[in-house]
């Protein structure tokens, strides 16, 4: 356990988001069981109050978890030097077996976070509540997860104890080492380009067609998710190669340091943000040609295909630009 | 014009102390016109205003709005009619908003903060630029004759300028129906035939006023169109004055 | 988008205006929450400043150091050993050193007594740190009389007082020369306190430190970044310790928080009866809210922090340097030299802000919730 204002803030927030995830899920619960909406019922009122806490909740949840994901890598990059051999963030999550984990379900949280903010605000829009059991049981879903990552986070910090020898990234993200993070890096570069940039022009393609036809919306969500995996593991494959200019660093924390201008919190807050939109467009699709929402939804998606459009074409403009103009030049 | 079928609505239902305060009312409320509600107090008046204001939903009945519908950013199955009582809060607020005038029986303008800016206050949240609702409110200021007052704080005024206020912050987001809860019971009969004379003018400005009171100044007043008796929260007696 | 902007743009503006009108109310909220960043963010950047300080000072420190242990305690290494270590593969320096502390009776402070190296001008020269010589009131060209080990005096004459600045080890430091340094303590010939060794490539410092303790079982080579890492943990603990005490401060600023943002007036809670009556919505209410928090939080983090920082370089942190510099008579007033960054900062928000907005969500939303039709009924 290292007793650090960082560390200790990080416990704080995991702490009251899965407070909060608890409390609203209770009320989510309670909504999935006794709303009724024709009823003009005192009990019914109440509900309805409760809604704008559950939204406001979540909102909170969604910002807290965006702050904390990048506290919490800034945090394990500032910690490594208690750990011989860890080299920047990197080598501090993989001190015990909860640092990926953790880092992985907050990513996770954070997105169906920002997919239920879609729904609500979808939701709120119909005049019928038409979303109202999609919106709770996407909550009750959500609520697990946030607390599993309260006990990932807890467990991770308790076992971190200074000087245990870890890898760096220099080996954790080199060629040699094996597990998960080792074969991403491991992807050729080759193929992995190809697999990039054939993915952000499917979705590009299919957001374009559904933006202007309305249709295929399917499509476009999936792929947007793709492209989505596929460009995080591209990350670690190959683009940071180009920042870095080096040849064999593969870490993708280090693109969030000064030395690289902080383009990683650009770069992932483009990917998130688009993949957010992209999946939020999906998660939609069901609902089209529920009454109340007939004009609404199809809106709502067109903006959410713009913002993933546009996010994910400065991904592929920073990506393409620094790999044309990068120093290094992969064989 | 508004339509209430079978409205009603009770408190603490399921409870020995339940009480019902509107108890089945239908009714119809003429467009452009003048109605009272008279009735003493606890008949039910204000639950009704309340609930045709969309502040309160009915326990059950129906509620319908005709003539606001195309003003609205969603509509039902296409009619001209809105029904009211199903609709969620925000919905609620939105109409009533864009179509209802409140004016309470203790004015309600909020302490410490000028004339001007408790005249604009109702149309902070619609997002309409400060600039357009500015100018709307110091011309309203200027149609009631409190210019001047327009920087003052609301505790130094008087009774008629508080009352001309209130009158001018109903008005703020142009609606097309005034409420009016009381609104005689705390003004001297001179200002009392004031109001009336204002709420006359705005009739003639093509404005549907509707009137809870039990001063007979204002059910007595030639102005209006449509006298409706409540007592115990149904309607006695509803007659036209024309 | 708009209308969205001017509905924001409308609503801050009335959340100001209506903090200003409740000035005494907000008063001791602010004041309460000005207290715990300030506090809270002093202890940050003293605890960041000093870690740094630690840092350069350490930059200077010798890659490895070689102690030799003798039943566990620290002894002296005979100098021979020092050309046997040269001789590993990889090691370019192997520099004997002599070092000690110094009882001042006068005082009493203990000095950290450093023989410097052979080729330093004059035996009688010595070199000291502003804090012994503030404590003797030495100045340069002044000589300083030392007893030695036999109670006879080593006369040494002030060459150099280093800078003041923020030089958190030199300020009780004596550098004497190596014959006056062995006079002072009596110490044999071909001894030395310990053994600095310089390695070509750092990669190479683990298996020099394995060959060394292959060579010399009674020794114990010491990694200058074994030394980081202990001074980061030790620096961190005792933050963290700090910070676990001032937690009850922060908790009991949440609770205040909380009970304030429950507890409304009568006028205010008639305030927000008035608003929502006259067409403002549930999300209306908690956007006015909203803004009020951020507007408080901003407020009282901003001055907090400016306070805080006066208070840690400026001051030189009054409150927190018993508990966080240890203990010692000679240590002086000194100056630490201003860091303060993003994260930090970032650290300081989520401590404060985060926890208190929290904690006034479900109060905020109890009073948006309030029925628009209250305001008829009084």
């Amino acid at each position: 356990m290292i007793l650090q204002p960082a560390v200790l803030a990080l416990l704080l927030i995991a702490l009251l988001v899965a407070g909060m995830g608890i409390y609203a899920g209770y009320y989510g619960m309670r909504i999935l069981g006794q709303w009724d909406p024709a009823s003009g019922s005192e009990g019914q009122l109440e509900l309805e109050r409760r809604t704008y806490l559950v939204s406001t909740i979540m909102s909170y949840i969604l910002s807290f978890e965006l702050m904390s994901l990048f506290l919490f890598i800034y945090t394990a990059d500032e910690l490594h030097p208690l750990f011989t051999g860890a080299m920047c963030a990197a080598g501090t999550l993989a001190v015990n077996s909860f640092g990926y984990p953790a880092l992985i379900i907050k990513v996770v949280n954070f997105l169906l976070a920002g997919v239920w903010l879609i729904v609500n605000y979808a939701d709120n829009r119909g005049y019928d509540y038409p979303l109202i059991k999609v919106k709770y049981e996407l909550l009750n879903l959500l609520v697990p997860l946030l607390v599993l990552e309260g006990v990932l986070l807890f467990a991770y910090f308790a076992g971190v104890k200074p000087d245990i020898i870890t890898s760096c990234c220099g080996s954790l993200f080199s060629h040699e080492s094996s597990g998960f993070s080792g074969d991403l890096a491991m992807l050729p570069h080759l193929p992995m380009q190809i697999a990039f940039f054939s993915g952000m022009a499917v979705t590009g393609a299919s957001g374009l067609f559904f933006y202007i036809r309305g249709r295929a919306g399917y499509l476009f969500s999936i792929s947007s998710t793709v492209t989505f995996l596929v460009a995080v593991a591209s990350v670690l494959s190959f683009i940071c190669l180009y920042f870095y200019e080096l040849p064999t660093h593969h870490c993708p924390f280090c693109l969030l340091q000064k030395e690289y201008g902080y383009i990683g919190y650009f770069l992932y807050a483009t990917l998130f943000g688009g993949v957010v939109a992209g999946i939020g467009t999906g998660v939609l699709m069901p609902f089209r040609k529920v009454g109340s929402l007939i004009r609404i939804i199809p809106a709502i998606q067109r903006r959410l295909v713009l913002v993933t459009l546009c996010c994910y074409l400065l991904f592929t403009l920073i990506t393409g630009w620094k790999m044309v103009f990068s120093a290094l030049t992969l064989g | 014009m508004i339509e209430l079928s079978n409205l009603t609505k009770s408190f603490n239902s399921g409870q020995p102390n339940q009480f019902t305060a509107v108890d089945n009312v239908t009714l119809a409320i003429n467009p452009q016109q003048i109605t009272v509600l008279k009735g003493p107090s606890g008949s039910g008046k204000t639950s009704l205003l309340s609930m045709i204001g969309c502040m309160a939903r009915p326990t059950s009945g129906r509620i319908f709005l005709r003539g606001v519908a195309a003003a609205l950013p969603f509509r039902q199955d296409g009619a001209d009619a809105v029904e009211i009582t199903s609709l969620p809060e925000r919905f609620l607020n939105e109409i009533r908003r864009s179509t209802f005038g409140f004016i309470f029986q203790q004015f309600n303008l909020v302490k410490g903060i000028s004339v001007l800016e408790n005249v604009m206050l109702p149309a902070y949240p619609t997002g309409e630029g400060r600039a357009e609702f500015r100018a709307r409110a110091v011309s309203l200021l200027e149609q009631f004759s409190i210019a001047r007052l327009a920087s003052q704080r609301v505790e130094l005024l008087s009774g008629g300028e508080l009352q001309r206020v209130a009158i001018a912050r109903a008005l703020i987001n142009n609606p097309s129906i005034i409420i009016a809860d009381e609104p005689t019971a705390h003004l001297d009969s001179k200002l009392s035939h004031e109001f009336m004379e204002i709420v006359g003018r705005l009739k003639g400005e093509g404005k549907s006023v509707l009137i809870a009171s039990h001063d007979p100044i204002v059910f007595d007043s030639p102005l209006i169109d449509t006298l409706v008796e409540m007592r115990d929260g149904a309607i006695v007696a509803s007659r036209s004055c024309r | 988008m708009k209308r969205a902007i001017e509905r924001h743009l409308n609503i801050l503006e009335f959340t100001l205006a209506s903090l200003l009108r409740r000035k005494a109310k907000n008063f001791s909220l602010l004041a309460m929450y000005l207290m715990v960043v300030f506090m809270l963010a002093s202890l940050q950047f003293f605890v960041t400043a000093l870690k740094r300080e630690a840092a350069i000072i350490l930059d200077d420190a010798p890659d490895m150091v070689v102690q030799r242990l003798t039943a566990g305690r620290q002894d002296l290494v005979p100098t021979g050993h020092a050309a046997e270590i040269a001789r590993i593969r990889g090691v370019t320096a192997v520099r004997p050193r002599l070092w000690g502390y110094y009882y001042d009776a006068l005082n009493g402070a203990n000095y950290t007594v450093m023989a410097g190296d052979d080729t330093s001008a004059k035996t009688e020269s010595a070199s000291i740190g502003s804090g012994v010589a503030k404590a003797r009131n030495l100045a340069v060209g002044d000589l300083l009389p030392l007893i030695g080990y036999d109670k006879a005096p080593v006369m040494v004459e002030i060459g150099t007082i280093f800078p003041s600045g923020s030089d958190l080890i030199a300020a009780d430091l004596i550098i004497i020369s190596p014959a006056n340094f062995q006079r002072l303590f009596n110490l044999p010939g071909g001894q030395a306190t310990d053994l600095a060794v310089t390695v070509r490539n750092p990669k190479e410092l683990a298996t020099v430190a394995a060959k060394i303790a292959e060579l010399f079982p009674g020794s114990r080579p010491i990694l200058k970044s074994e030394i980081q890492r202990t001074y980061q943990s030790v620096f961190d603990w005792r933050g963290g310790m700090t910070l676990m005490i001032l937690a009850s401060a922060l908790l009991s600023f949440i609770i205040f928080a909380w009970d304030k943002a429950t507890g409304l007036s009568a006028e205010e809670r008639k305030e927000i009866g008035i608003l929502k009556s006259i067409g403002w919505e549930t999300s209306d209410v908690l956007l006015l809210k909203f803004w009020e928090g951020i507007v408080i939080s901003l407020t009282a983090f901003l001055l907090g922090t400016i306070l805080a920082y006066g208070h840690v370089f400026f001051l030189s942190a009054p409150l927190f340097v018993q508990a966080l510099k240890g203990w010692s008579v000679i240590y002086p007033r000194f100056q630490l030299v201003p860091v303060v960054d993003a994260y930090q900062l970032a650290v300081l928000f989520f401590l404060t802000v985060v926890p208190y907005t929290t904690a006034t969500i479900i109060p905020c939303w109890r009073a948006a919730t309030t029925d628009p039709d209250a305001a008829m009924r009084y």
